[in-house]
């Protein structure tokens, strides 16, 4: 009886080890990173594995904090970040013997949004920024009904958080001196900001542009370069125009090769760029070419 | 042989009752080594009384004064809301229901616990939130007192079973005495069981107010998350459980923030066990007597 038992035993541990060994040598890769980019990277995950059956990709969101800190800590192969790298993040990879390498996968531009039914339907970084700071907290002082203003932000884990930090708040200067206000409400995710947005003429959020529904309306940021207020469409943020556009990117610990390497040329080949637009991001320019550079 | 299996078996319960406080010296040992580490460079009087939050700015401040007054007003109106309801509930089912009325009462509160935070999280976003702004007329429904009501849920079960456990320890010869001697019902309970069962009843509030305190989910969900010093309950807040939720994950291990997260779970740590340590000192205080 014993004896039998322990056999079975045996069986189990040694079929446990041959699968995940199994596992392991058709492929896997691990991605984690901004929540902005979770569907994306799905969406990516999905259609390769369409391609290539053998092939095993887990993607997690969490932040894009929170992918860079797993890269850092050498548990994940590709970290989808909304955000640049930061020194210190950079620093840090560096000295656990990681080789920092970043790759633009797609475009996003960040809409700015409001009830339907609040008047205002354009606004400057400047009254953004006075906004998101509590230096301007009635509806009124931005062409709107006399009415307190309800600030809604992301989490510190989000790389939203952080772009907006440095592009509204700080007007663009990532060193400089203005905060989010204490009284901003934090929402734990996108579809929170959503949801309060849509049930709230007071409040204002931000959001990816794969996040905009029509319960929702997107506000017009004004534009240096088009010297005008753009609304915040596909097309504006592919050229330009539009001032709150940015690159999602790719962290990887190393020069990526076997899987990882063609998982990339698949995300940055035209299907991988087909499925971008399907999921309401921006594509990347077609003449750029792009390969896996370090970077300095 | 027979002797030898009873020296194992006792070894055996010894180790597994040892286990859990080893695990508990573990974990404080553990988050003393991390927490600790914040104070190296950053003062305990500025994190305990600073005035902002802003973990990731340069330089970063970890003033977790918003954080314990947020956590303290969700608590305290969980609390609020939930022993006098805790109170009546308990007394209903220990003394005046009776046969299947008590038996259906009783399941429903232990099913009540079962209900996943996160679950109550949501239909609290749902469905509390717009009606506390309504209600209130207040420009959002994410607020300290959306956190306290749905939390009441969550404490209602430890509360109702600890107290009821505290009446029926009232001996039965009081309530027979106060009878006989003419007393109704209701007079009964106020003037003989509730004060017998006083210790208890304390005791059941402090297990329910630790088991607010220390909820997560839920609060992130419904609270609004901004870490202002609240003036009201009607105020979205930030508590400290949230704040270690929500930017955890973000966080490089041996930064400074990861330091002040864990120093955040240090005093969290101190406040449950503080709290807990006196429950038990009020139920064992009435069995000394």
């Amino acid at each position: 009886m014993r004896r039998q038992f322990c056999t079975l035993l045996g069986l189990i541990l040694a079929l446990t080890l041959s699968t995940s060994a199994l596992a392991q040598s058709r492929g896997s890769i691990q991605i984690k990173g901004s929540d902005t980019m979770v569907n994306l990277g799905q969406a990516w995950a999905e259609a390769f594995m369409e391609e290539h059956p053998d092939a095993l990709i887990a993607v997690t969101g969490g932040g894009s904090g929170t992918g860079i800190a797993a890269l850092i800590n050498g548990t994940c192969d590709i970290v989808q970040s909304s955000r640049d790298i930061s020194e210190k993040e950079l620093t840090l990879a560096t000295q656990n013997g990681r080789e920092v390498k970043e790759i633009v996968a797609a475009i996003d531009a960040l809409a700015f949004v409001v009830h339907p039914a609040n008047p205002v339907f354009q606004l400057t970084i400047d009254e953004l920024s006075a906004i998101f700071t509590a230096h301007l907290t009635n509806w009124k002082g931005a062409g709107g009904r006399d009415q307190a203003i309800l600030v809604l932000s992301r989490e510190r884990n989000s790389g939203t958080h952080v772009y907006v930090l440095e592009e509204v708040v700080r007007k663009g200067n990532s060193k400089g001196p203005e905060e989010f206000a204490p009284t901003v409400l934090m929402m734990p995710s996108s579809q929170a900001i959503v949801q309060e947005v849509a049930d709230n003429p007071a409040a204002i959020g931000y959001v990816g542009m794969g996040y905009l529904v029509p319960t929702v309306k997107a506000v017009s940021i004004f534009g240096e370069e088009a010297g005008d207020y753009v609304e915040p469409t596909l097309e504006h943020a592919v050229d330009g125009r539009y001032p709150l556009a940015r690159p999602l990117l790719f962290y990887l610990p190393g020069t990526p090769d076997g899987i990882v390497k063609e998982f990339i040329d698949f995300v940055l080949s035209e299907r991988g760029q087909s499925i971008v637009l399907d999921m309401d991001f921006v594509p990347l320019p077609k003449m750029k070419e792009q390969t896996a550079e370090s970077r300095e | 042989m027979r002797r030898y299996y009873e020296r194992v078996v006792e070894g055996l319960v010894f180790a597994s009752g040892m286990a859990s406080i080893i695990f508990v010296i573990l974990i404080f040992v553990f988050l003393l080594k991390e927490g600790l580490m914040l104070f190296r460079e950053f003062s305990v009087i500025k994190f305990l009384l600073g005035k902002h939050w802003y973990p990731i700015s340069e330089p970063p401040q970890f003033g977790t004064l918003p954080l314990i007054l947020g956590s303290l007003w969700v608590t305290l109106g969980a609390t609020a809301i939930s022993v006098p309801l805790g109170i009546a509930c308990a007394i209903f089912i220990g003394e005046i229901a009776s046969g299947w009325l008590r038996e259906v009462l009783k399941a429903g509160v232990e099913l009540l616990a079962a209900i996943p935070s996160i679950v109550l999280g949501f239909i609290g976003l749902v469905t509390l939130v717009p009606l506390v702004k309504n209600m209130f007329g207040l420009s959002t429904g994410l607020t300290a007192f959306s956190g306290s009501v749905m939390l009441a849920f969550m404490a209602m079960p430890t509360i109702v079973s600890i107290m009821e456990d505290a009446l029926n320890l009232v001996p039965k010869t009081y309530r027979e005495g106060s009878i006989a001697m003419g007393a109704t019902k209701w007079q009964t309970i106020r003037r003989i069981i509730l004060p017998s069962a006083a210790s208890g009843i304390i005791a059941a509030v402090m297990l329910g107010f630790g088991r607010v305190i220390g909820e997560t989910m839920a609060v992130m969900m419904i609270t609004g998350n901004a870490a202002v010093i609240p003036k009201s309950i009607f105020q979205p807040v930030r508590t400290m459980t949230a704040t270690i939720a929500a930017e955890m994950g973000e966080t490089v291990q041996g930064s400074d923030h990861y330091f002040a997260l864990f120093a955040v779970a240090i005093l969290l740590f101190v406040i449950t066990f503080a709290v807990n340590f006196l429950a038990d000192w009020f139920l064992h205080r009435k069995k000394a007597r």
